[in-house]
């Protein structure tokens, strides 16, 4: 798995200065490729946000929005570089709540709804864990910024994934009921992990730049995680078939449009209000 | 840089007044936020640097924080300051002082032991009777860097600084 990485690779930095001298369409594809990396923290984040007040015991109340609020801070990280890399004046909020869902970059996994608590925990499990690996990897990027982020965002991503992964055991392990339903989240969300490792020609770009990993690399290492969780969660592992894509290219579920809506109203309807 | 600037000693222990508006016992210094101070001419003018690194990206005690430093300098004259956030090497609890430490656990809050996850909630001692028989309630607490614990020897709940 490690031959196809970064690690061992010759770590060209690319600097400021460099981007400036690049050709406007590879800054057109590197604003781009952070936005994926912004968008799937940003969507998360709402979507875990919902949870406020509504959690089903305080602590998890307190552990869902904690969790979105790092995952804020991560979005806000990465929107800001992107809005200093398109260097057309725009501003990590403007990138949050002036574009329209065609135009959201994140995974069609993070978008769907919270449904019940094993729904959310299953959606986060999946995510965390290609999280993880993935800013793992990002540590080892060409840009400079990409790795500061990352190792930011990295520490906090591996305490997420400790609280689900510990959550997917004990209601997979729980009572009948809370199996049940683990299971029933886990089956319903596999059609959208098979996004995490599907490699476009920006993927391609990115990792021939030494920028990004080849996503395919993860999925190994990905799929042993699960199994290994879900066989401590006497969980089944879910059969693979047809697998969901579009989000990395802005074609989302319509479930995308109606968060945008809740997230963006205020901004909409009152252009640049401040706090 | 300019003979009327105060000297740097003088402004670390200025800023040691500054706390975290969250646990306002530990001041910015103790905390670890605080990385670097520089002066340096700007147009004529001295202008102090302060190098801070946020303790998780989420957390928004950090906008609080640097509105506090300026209003603080700005108190002792200082009103030219440029606030700069550095992400790398990302902050980590093993930068708070023993001081820090110390302040926490007089509060009522568990310090962090030693950095590395795993082993954290067998190492946690309760901030009030010392015991070591406590347990995890949640992995998060009221802030970003804390998680809830419980003491079973004296049965009081606590918040324990998580390794970080």
């Amino acid at each position: 798995m490690k031959k196809c990485g970064m690690r061992n690779a010759d770590r060209g930095m690319i600097s400021d200065s460099t981007l400036r001298d690049r050709h406007p369409a590879f800054r057109i594809s590197f604003f781009d490729y952070i936005l994926r990396l912004a968008d799937s923290c940003l969507i998360l984040s709402q979507r875990l946000g919902e949870w406020c007040g509504r959690g089903p015991v305080l602590e998890e109340d307190l552990a869902l929005t904690n969790v979105a609020l790092d995952l804020n801070g991560q979005a806000r990280l990465w929107l800001g570089y992107a809005a200093e890399i398109e260097g057309k004046g725009r501003t990590e909020d403007q990138l949050a709540f002036f574009r329209d869902a065609h135009e959201f970059r994140n995974l069609l996994l993070v978008e769907q709804a919270n449904g019940d608590f094993a729904m959310t925990i299953a959606r986060q499990f999946y995510f965390d864990l290609w999280h993880s690996w993935l800013l793992n990897e990002l540590l080892y990027s060409s840009d400079q910024r990409i790795r500061e982020i990352s190792e930011k965002a990295r520490k906090e991503v591996q305490y997420h994934l400790r609280r689900s992964a510990g959550w997917v055991i004990r209601l997979g392990d729980g009572t009948e009921e809370s199996h049940i339903r683990m299971q029933h989240a886990a089956d319903e969300l596999w059609q959208f992990t098979g996004e995490f490792f599907e490699t476009d020609a920006l993927d391609n770009a990115m990792v021939q730049e030494k920028i990004g990993p080849d996503p395919r690399m993860f999925q190994m290492v990905w799929m042993d995680r699960v199994k290994s969780t879900f066989a401590e969660a006497t969980l089944v592992l879910p059969e693979t078939g047809w697998m969901q894509r579009g989000g990395k290219c802005g074609i989302h579920t319509e479930r995308l449009g109606y968060l945008l809506a809740e997230m963006q109203f205020l901004q909409r309807a009152y252009p640049d209000a401040q706090w | 840089m300019n003979t009327t600037s105060p000297a740097l000693a003088q402004i670390w222990s200025w800023l040691e007044e500054v706390v975290d508006p969250e646990i306002p016992v530990v001041s910015v210094v103790d905390l670890g936020i605080v990385r670097g101070l520089s002066w340096c001419e700007d147009q004529g003018e001295p202008k102090l640097t302060i190098t801070i690194t946020p303790t998780y990206s989420g957390c928004p005690a950090t906008a609080v924080i640097k509105q506090d430093i300026v209003t603080a300098l700005s108190e002792h004259g200082i009103t030219h300051v440029q606030i700069e956030t550095r992400l790398a090497p990302a902050w980590t609890t093993d930068w708070l002082s023993e001081k820090g430490k110390r302040c926490l656990r007089e509060y009522g809050i568990a310090p962090p032991q030693r950095l590395g996850l795993d082993s954290e909630e067998t190492l946690t001692e309760c901030p009030r009777c010392g015991s070591k028989n406590t347990r995890m309630v949640s992995q998060f607490g009221s802030t970003p860097c804390k998680a809830f614990y419980v003491c079973d020897a004296c049965c009081e709940p606590f918040d324990h600084f998580k390794c970080h």
